[in-house]
């Protein structure tokens, strides 16, 4: 088998393609909200560094303003935004319990394997050589997914749809060369509003069951028992 | 005058084992504030051990005295065959990495038996949980090893680093998570701290020395020195496979000293990033012994992944 001949700069975005998907790993496995957010912090600043690759490499100097859209949306403020919700929840300290751990994270490798099946038949239609990234943005999708159906409370399935949102960024950046800019706009404002939203939510959901342990929600009734 | 060089290095790699583990203590004793001894002290150890009397219990069958030669022959062999600081050895050709894992499975093998050889408790007890963190640790370790064999398309180390040293340098997540499932692999196998503490006898924590208890004199020194073979070992693998620069391809003088240079670099950093390591963890709950092991498979599992989709 003869080395692939990449050049340096698809090589480092296969690099951080994996360690993208290794950070959603470790989100997955991940007890305590501060690490969670970190994790989703750090991989923001994973995003902005290909995007800001790309941004070098290709003529699409636009993608720098993306790469700073991101660095400001994703690694500084919706973190700091969280955290502060975590602190006022008082939840900076909980540590949720892992439910079937093993077994989560043998269904997330399979995730993995299951997306690289389904990418491969798109991955002929391109010559680009990070498509193979396309993969992992699908993988970091569903590992999202993974996270939020896994977890019972309200800020880790908010931070597996960011992460979601992530995984279909990290696709949009790697194997078509950016998107256009109204739409990257687009979706960076919406996340931002998804987010405060979720704030408000909290609250919300707080005030009313006391708890924010999505499997109590189960059990609202109109009627008190 | 190949096979001169092979023996040689089999005979070194012996040798400098001792002197290895000897700069790491020297590396922890000055990290943790505490006079470190001399770098010969665990040769002072050994031929202390050496010179004594071995005490076999009655209750002991054969098995009891064999294993300490068993053990050492292993981790000598294996030293033989993993490239210490050349390549393309004529005893590297012989055997490769399946066969490397046999060889610490066998002596693991015989230890876990011995242990329980002379029905004290703390044998069996020592056995039973080595055996669990070896079933643990050896998927890792293959797994590992198989993301390697797959770039390289062989099995054989020699040949594999050969490879690498052929394509130069390559930015390779695959080799990322290998090497820190490696490295985890490593600490856990070869009893290091946040696993198992070889220096204290509780009875609690302890792994490894609850098999060899019974153990004295000239058997003790075997074993003790075939465990600090295979710390080596692990040490010349990580390095040699992550960081092949430096190794000696042909054999004129100038290249294998570079090579032995190269090596002996490499290891003194090596011993100080697993010294930094072991002082700022603590030893860990036996009972969580299986979700470090689990995570060193999942990164061994990640690159062999990351190789299958983003590399060919």
């Amino acid at each position: 088998m003869p080395a692939p001949a990449y050049s340096i700069y698809e090589q480092a975005i296969l690099f951080i393609a994996a360690l993208v998907v290794f950070s959603s790993f470790l989100m997955l496995g991940q007890k305590r909200l501060s690490g969670m957010i970190h994790l989703f912090a750090a991989q923001g600043a994973l995003l902005a560094a290909t995007t800001a690759l790309a941004a070098y490499t290709l003529p699409y100097p636009h993608l720098y303003i993306s790469a700073l859209i991101i660095v400001a949306l994703k690694v500084i403020l919706i973190p700091a935004m969280l955290h502060r919700l975590i602190v006022r929840l008082a939840m900076h300290r909980d540590a949720e319990p892992l439910y079937l751990y093993g077994y989560v994270m043998m269904t997330a490798a399979a995730l993995v394997m299951f997306s690289y099946y389904v990418v491969e038949p798109i991955e002929h239609l391109s010559t680009l050589a990070t498509r193979n990234a396309m993969a992992v943005s699908l993988a970091v999708v569903l590992l999202g997914m993974l996270l939020m159906i896994t977890r019972r409370q309200v800020v880790t399935h908010v931070i597996g749809f960011m992460a979601i949102e992530n995984g279909l960024f990290f696709a949009a950046v790697a194997s078509t060369q950016g998107m256009p800019m109204v739409v990257e706009l687009g979706i960076a404002f919406d996340v931002l509003v998804a987010a405060v939203i979720f704030g408000v939510f909290f609250f919300h959901i707080r005030s009313s069951i006391d708890s924010l342990d999505v499997d109590r929600l189960n059990r609202l009734s109109e009627v008190e028992p | 005058m190949d096979w001169l060089l092979a023996l040689i290095q089999a005979v070194l790699f012996m040798l400098l084992a001792p002197l290895f583990s000897g700069w790491l203590k020297w590396v922890k004793c000055l990290l943790q504030n505490r006079r470190p001894p001399p770098l010969w002290q665990p040769y002072r150890d050994l031929r202390k051990l050496f010179g004594k009397r071995p005490v076999v219990a009655e209750t002991a069958s054969w098995l009891f005295p064999v294993t300490p030669y068993v053990v050492f022959c292993t981790a000598a062999l294996s030293g033989a065959i993993v490239p210490f600081f050349a390549v393309d050895l004529p005893t590297a050709a012989i055997a490769d990495m399946i066969v490397l894992v046999g060889f610490f499975a066998l002596g693991r093998f015989f230890l876990a038996l011995a242990g329980m050889d002379v029905g004290t408790a703390f044998g069996g007890m020592g056995s039973s949980r080595e055996m669990t963190i070896a079933s643990l640790a050896e998927p890792a370790m293959l797994m590992a090893t198989f993301t390697l064999a797959l770039t390289a398309s062989t099995t054989n180390i020699s040949v594999a680093i050969d490879y690498l040293l052929d394509t130069g340098l390559a930015l390779r997540p695959s080799f990322l998570f290998a090497l820190g499932g490696l490295l985890l692999v490593a600490v856990a196998e070869t009893g290091r701290i946040p696993i198992d503490n070889p220096a204290t006898h509780l009875e609690l924590t302890m792994i490894h020395e609850a098999m060899i208890l019974e153990y004295s004199g000239r058997h003790l020194a075997l074993i003790e020195w075939a465990g600090q073979i295979r710390l080596m070992l692990y040490g010349v693998l990580i390095a040699n496979i992550f960081l092949p620069w430096g190794l000696a391809r042909e054999f004129t003088p100038e290249a294998l000293g570079i090579g032995a240079a190269a090596i002996a670099t490499k290891l003194g950093v090596l011993a100080i990033v697993l010294a930094l390591a072991e002082t700022s963890v603590a030893k860990m709950r036996l009972f969580r012994v299986q979700e470090f092991l689990g995570f060193a498979y999942l990164l061994s599992l990640l690159g062999m992944l990351s190789h299958i989709i983003l590399e060919v």
